[in-house]
């Protein structure tokens, strides 16, 4: 079982979602944030202004966090790499994070594991 | 104080002496006695209707998905930029003005930028006038809501540079005309009899068809209706509908020109109306889904509200309470037929504002009030019936109709065609506010 979290743009939030029920993962959770990245440095030349560091604004990004079994791993990749990008890829399009998962307990049911997902 | 007094004075005089279309514009009419009262009143009555438009924004913006909160406000506040600066210009005139084209529209050149600032127009039976600007401001926030009103039905899916070319041209196309019918002097739907005493034709009808045609013609939003696409903020919706309820005041009672009986009777039945839609609607959502919505609540005070819109001059309390349970049944179930045809009036323009327009307009005839009775008796003869009523009431709405729906039809092709109405898939999907406007609506609560 893995946990992935994507850090994408919002405007492209519906766009990831369609696609990813088109591959049949429909057990997201989605979170408003904000953060800074590359996005930042590449909008504002660098972070240091007249010699000054500046503190990077921080930008409204959207969170996905998506737990699976290990063989939707890459199918969930792929469906957001394709659907997440603006054109051909443009710096700010966000970060996907890929980590492993050690259990996962439906509250309602008590089960755990695989049939949990 | 007295030196800045003749000063001024001295100015104005120059100021006539050099515009003599202003000398002009001293029409007779301003010989008779400004009432102060009715003045103050149309004045209140102004400010009252453009506190709709916000309203509108509200209760619209509430309604759609945070990604477009900002692009539907904006499409309400565009109408009071756009319609504000035709009226002034032009549209006063189109609607007011005497008749040209065998009465098609208005057209005065006088009348154009509005600087007849020293006439008057004269009211209660040409007993007293008001000043001839305050009835034309009164009159453009009619001008303004009413194209601010249809964006409801292809809400979420338009680009704004279209939308705003469309409502300039349905602004002088559809609405001057229509005012003109019915509200101008000589109108002929005014002539024939028919009875629309603050813009049920001219504004909720005219809207409410045009909405119809513009939703089915530009198609239903992506993923309509498989998609949930619920409200964003229902809190402001229910504010928006607050304040539309408030300014309805100034839309029913201020269309008396006056400040007397007949305006606190316009009054009355609006509040009346409003209360009598809104429980009426919670009132069969409770026996149908057994949960009162707050959403319901706020189409009742619609329903209700643009019922009693033509009929506020005409029927008494109890005719308005009648009206407006039966307006709220009947838009009920439109809400519902349109989810069976599957067109996607977005925000249910024609639902409610061009089924309860059609209602309200046709179903007074049948609850005048024994005084409107007698005052038509008096006026079309011994002849005069309900059922003639019912006729007149009829060709006027269904004049209106077509002639909303055949031009909407040629301006949504024509802007589609040209400029580009619809907005591409991937910008709607991305929402107005990013892809439009480069802004959003909401900050994030805890962060930035």
């Amino acid at each position: 079982m893995k946990l992935i979290t994507a850090i994408i743009q919002p405007d492209k939030l519906d766009a990831v979602r369609e696609t990813l029920i088109k591959a049949e993962i429909t057990r997201i959770t989605v979170t408003r944030c904000t953060g800074h990245g590359r996005h930042q440095q590449a909008d504002q030349g660098a972070d240091l202004y007249r010699g000054q560091s500046v503190v990077p604004n921080l930008l409204p990004k959207i969170r996905l966090d998506i737990a699976c079994n290990d063989e939707f791993v890459e199918i969930a990749i792929s469906a957001i790499l394709q659907s997440a990008r603006h054109e051909s890829g443009r710096i700010g399009d966000g970060k996907i994070f890929l980590t492993e998962m050690q259990e996962c307990i439906r509250i309602g049911t008590g089960e755990r594991g695989r049939e949990a997902i | 104080m007295n030196f800045d007094l003749r000063r001024l004075s001295v100015v104005g005089v120059m100021v006539l002496l050099l515009c003599p279309a202003l000398v002009m514009a001293q029409t007779p009419d301003s010989q008779l006695p400004i009432d102060s009262g009715a003045t103050a009143w149309m004045l209140t009555s102004t400010a009252l209707v453009l506190l709709m438009v916000p309203g509108l924004a509200m209760f619209y913006g509430g309604l759609v998905r945070t990604k477009n909160v900002l692009g539907t406000m904006m499409h309400s506040f565009a109408s009071m930029a756009i319609m504000g600066v035709i009226w002034v210009s032009v549209g006063y005139s189109l609607s007011f003005g005497p008749d040209i084209l065998g009465g098609f529209c208005g057209w005065n050149p006088q009348m154009l930028f509005l600087h007849q600032d020293h006439s008057a127009i004269a009211i209660n039976n040409a007993t007293s006038s008001i000043p001839e600007l305050v009835f034309a401001m009164f009159q453009g926030k009619f001008a303004i809501i009413a194209p601010a009103l249809i964006a409801g039905a292809f809400a979420e899916r338009v680009r704004f540079r279209g939308y705003c070319i469309f409502i300039a041209l349905w602004g002088l196309v559809v609405y001057c005309p229509l005012a003109h019918w019915v509200w101008s002097g000589t109108g002929f739907l005014l002539t024939m009899g028919a009875q629309d005493y603050a813009g049920g034709t001219v504004v909720h009808i005219s809207a409410g068809v045009s909405a119809l045609v513009c939703a089915i013609y530009l198609g239903a939003r992506k993923g309509y209706p498989q998609t949930a696409m619920r409200p964003n903020n229902l809190v402001m919706t229910l504010i928006g509908a607050g304040l539309l309820w408030v300014g309805w005041f100034g839309f029913n009672a201020g269309s008396s020109l006056s400040s007397n009986f007949d305006t606190v009777r316009a009054l009355t039945v609006t509040q009346a109306a409003a209360a009598t839609g809104a429980l009426t609607w919670v009132i069969i959502e409770a026996i149908h889904h057994r949960k009162a919505t707050s959403l319901g609540l706020c189409s009742g005070i619609l329903a209700g509200l643009v019922a009693i819109t033509p009929a506020a001059g005409v029927v008494n309390v109890a005719g308005a309470m009648i009206l407006s349970v039966l307006a709220s049944l009947v838009c009920y179930v439109a809400v519902l037929i349109k989810i069976r045809l599957g067109y996607d009036d977005s925000l249910d323009v024609f639902g409610i504002h061009g089924v309860a327009g059609i209602f309200g307009a046709m179903g007074l005839s049948v609850l005048l009030r024994p005084q409107s009775a007698a005052e038509l008796t008096l006026r079309f003869g011994p002849d005069w019936s309900i059922t003639h009523q019912l006729l007149v009431q009829g060709s006027a709405v269904g004049i209106a109709i077509i002639y909303a729906a055949v031009v909407s039809l040629i301006l949504v092709l024509l802007v589609e065609k040209t400029v580009g109405f619809r907005l591409d898939i991937t910008r709607e999907t991305a929402g107005l506010d990013h892809a439009l406007h480069g802004e959003h609506g909401y900050g994030l609560l805890n962060l930035q």
